[in-house]
């Protein structure tokens, strides 16, 4: 029986991974009215380690609200309408770090419009907001796939690092909503059936584990 | 001592390879790492483990430590305690003595490092040796609320090196340094935290005389106010009325420490007549440590104050359900209802030890998802990680280094 063919990709797959190592930056909030003009002045990375820690951190399924702005005014200031509002900012549809922080700061400086006495509401020193920001690493992981059985046998393999950074920094990178190896299947495997598959998955709902698996037996279909 | 291989089995090839990745790109970098003791205390304890697995990610890494007779030892066990926030009395005195060994050291120790890796206040002053090497210091202490002079002394130092290193942001200061947060670690094939057989595990519980036919809470520190043993006690015979239960009270000796030896005394008054409670002096025993805890139905931490709490991590990894106060880095290691039970009073953890008890599918599925927070957060591999990237940081300005 004739096997079936394996079509080689156009451009090779290079998998890369994200390391990160924490940074204080000296920074702390006590109220509401901190937390703003902080949120306007510190550099990008510590916007990014505020909203993206908890993915490689909590890479299963947790409760915690998915930034440590919502979990911190909930929690430490009380405010659970504003932690609310605050958790609903959909983290993996903006494709800079500058259009995020602007939405982080569109949403408190609303809710101090209508609620002006929030501003000044004020935690306990012990419980300060600590502004910190993520020193990022990247480096190859030595794993290339020039097709899909490849691309399946690393899948296994590779770290969920590496997952992560393939698909929930995609979008701050290439600027596109998509991910890392949907854009690589749909433009040098030219599959776009398995690559808009994988790009519907909202990453949200699973774990990086259970991603491995899910993006894994998709593409196991199409070998 | 295990190598770096053993750890395969519980964090992955690729966080191995990863590690070997990393490591390779320290190559030709000296890590000197110095500190006061090369036995007993955390930091030599972490050291004796993180050194050999370094040097097997060819990262050359040492470790050289300072000498110092006891009075200088005395006066770092005050300053120690003093930016634990505890009163001390320091006088000029112990400035003088403290600088006087330090200075010793400092003709004595070469610092060969490309990197030097200073540890706690011991050896700070050995920054006055600084060439072009890079210097960091780490502090392992809960500096949150310090003796003011003791810190303001430390501080001239601390700001002459490149970067320091705190185990919790609320432990940082500002600073014209940068400053790195790293959390502690356990080591899962210690033999605080490896698997034990069940024979084993039944043997220290009959070596103590504890029954397997009621469920077992325990706490495990040491008698110290502010671990507030007898609070536990006072939680326990409030769950007691409602589930026939065993408590374990078990921690190191405490001969050397006036007030725990008075702690003790009051524990044992608070417990007496109930057959039930077990108060344990042990000895340095690892084993018998890790035995308590996998036979414990519910592991507590009531501490009052707590640095880091890496016992609540050593809880977690042997997939138990804890219920622990949410001070120091506990809160960090417990998700309230997720991986763990988080309390704030005496009734707080009755409640909570009660719920445990009483639902023991829900108690299994927050021990379970607390095994995995500590896989993925407070392993030695993690740990070895962040040290190597704060290597690598010494030698990058940018927030975005690719490697």
């Amino acid at each position: 029986m004739k096997e079936k063919e394996i079509k080689k990709a156009s451009e090779t797959f290079l998998f890369y991974t994200r390391l990160n190592l924490s940074e204080l930056t000296g920074l702390k909030a006590f109220s509401l009215g901190d937390l703003l003009e902080r949120i306007k002045e510190v550099p990008e990375s510590s916007i990014y380690h505020h909203t993206h820690r908890f993915l490689q951190q909590h890479q299963y399924l947790s409760p915690e609200p998915p930034n440590d702005f919502a979990y911190w005014v909930t929690n430490a200031l009380g405010e659970k309408e504003l932690g609310e509002e605050l958790a609903s900012i959909d983290t993996v549809q903006f494709s800079t770090i500058a259009e995020l922080r602007g939405a982080f700061v569109a949403v408190i400086e609303n809710y101090i419009r209508e609620e002006p006495e929030a501003k000044l509401k004020a935690t306990h020193r012990s419980n300060a907001f600590y502004f910190m920001k993520s020193v990022s690493f990247i480096l190859p992981t030595g794993y290339e796939a020039n097709d899909l059985p490849d691309f399946c046998r690393i899948m296994e393999n590779i770290s969920i690092d590496s997952i992560y950074f393939h698909i929930f920094e995609a979008r701050l990178r290439i600027g596109k909503k998509t991910n890392d190896f949907s854009y690589w299947i749909e433009n040098s495997l030219g599959n776009k059936k398995l690559a808009d598959a994988i790009s519907r998955l909202d990453p949200y709902t699973y774990t990086l584990e259970d991603l491995r698996s899910t993006i894994t037996q998709k593409a196991l279909k199409y070998i | 001592m295990a190598r770096i291989e053993e750890y395969i089995p519980i964090v992955g090839q690729a966080t191995i390879d990863d590690l070997r990745r990393i490591g390779n790109k320290l190559k030709g970098k000296v890590i000197q790492n110095i500190n006061s003791t090369s036995v007993g205390g955390g930091v030599a304890e972490i050291l004796n483990r993180m050194v050999p697995l370094l040097k097997e990610l060819q990262v050359d890494a040492r470790w050289d430590v300072i000498k110092g007779g006891a009075q200088f030892f005395e006066v770092t066990k005050k300053f120690h305690n003093a930016l634990h926030g505890k009163k001390e009395d320091i006088k000029q005195e112990d400035f003088d003595i403290f600088m006087e060994t330090s200075r010793m050291n400092i003709n004595e120790i070469d610092t060969y490092g490309d990197i030097v890796y200073v540890h706690d206040p011991q050896p700070i002053v050995l920054i006055d040796k600084k060439k072009d090497n890079k210097w960091v210091w780490r502090c392992h202490i809960d500096v949150s609320n310090p003796d003011k002079e003791v810190w303001k002394f430390l501080k001239e130092f601390v700001v002459k090196y490149d970067a320091a290193v705190f185990s919790s942001p609320s432990f940082s200061w500002k600073l014209p340094i940068r400053q790195f947060l790293i959390s502690p670690s356990i080591d899962p094939l210690s033999d605080k935290n490896r698997e034990l057989p069940q024979d084993v595990i039944d043997g220290v519980l009959s070596k103590y005389g504890i029954v397997k036919d009621k469920p077992i809470i325990s706490q495990i520190s040491r008698f110290d106010r502010l671990k507030d043993p007898v609070g536990v006690i006072s939680a326990y015979k409030s769950v007691k009325q409602y589930v026939d239960c065993q408590l374990i009270l078990a921690g190191g000796g405490a001969s050397d420490d006036p007030e725990g030896v008075l702690v003790l005394e009051e524990v044992r008054e608070k417990a007496k007549g109930d057959p039930d409670i077990h108060i344990l002096l042990l000895p340095q025993d690892d084993i018998t440590v890790n035995a308590l805890q996998r036979a414990s139905d519910v592991i507590i931490q009531k501490s009052l104050k707590e640095g880091f709490g890496l016992t609540v991590a050593e809880a977690l990894w042997k997939g138990k359900p804890v219920v622990a106060s949410a001070v120091g880095g506990i809160p960090l290691q417990i998700t309230h209802k997720y991986s763990g039970l988080l309390c704030h009073s005496i009734d707080g953890a009755a409640f909570s030890i009660k719920q445990l008890l009483n639902s023991p599918k829900y108690a299994k599925k927050l021990g379970e998802n607390g095994r995995e927070h500590v896989k993925n957060n407070f392993l030695i591999t993690r740990h070895i990680r962040d040290y190597i990237l704060l290597f690598l940081s010494l030698y990058f300005q940018e927030d975005t280094v690719y490697l």
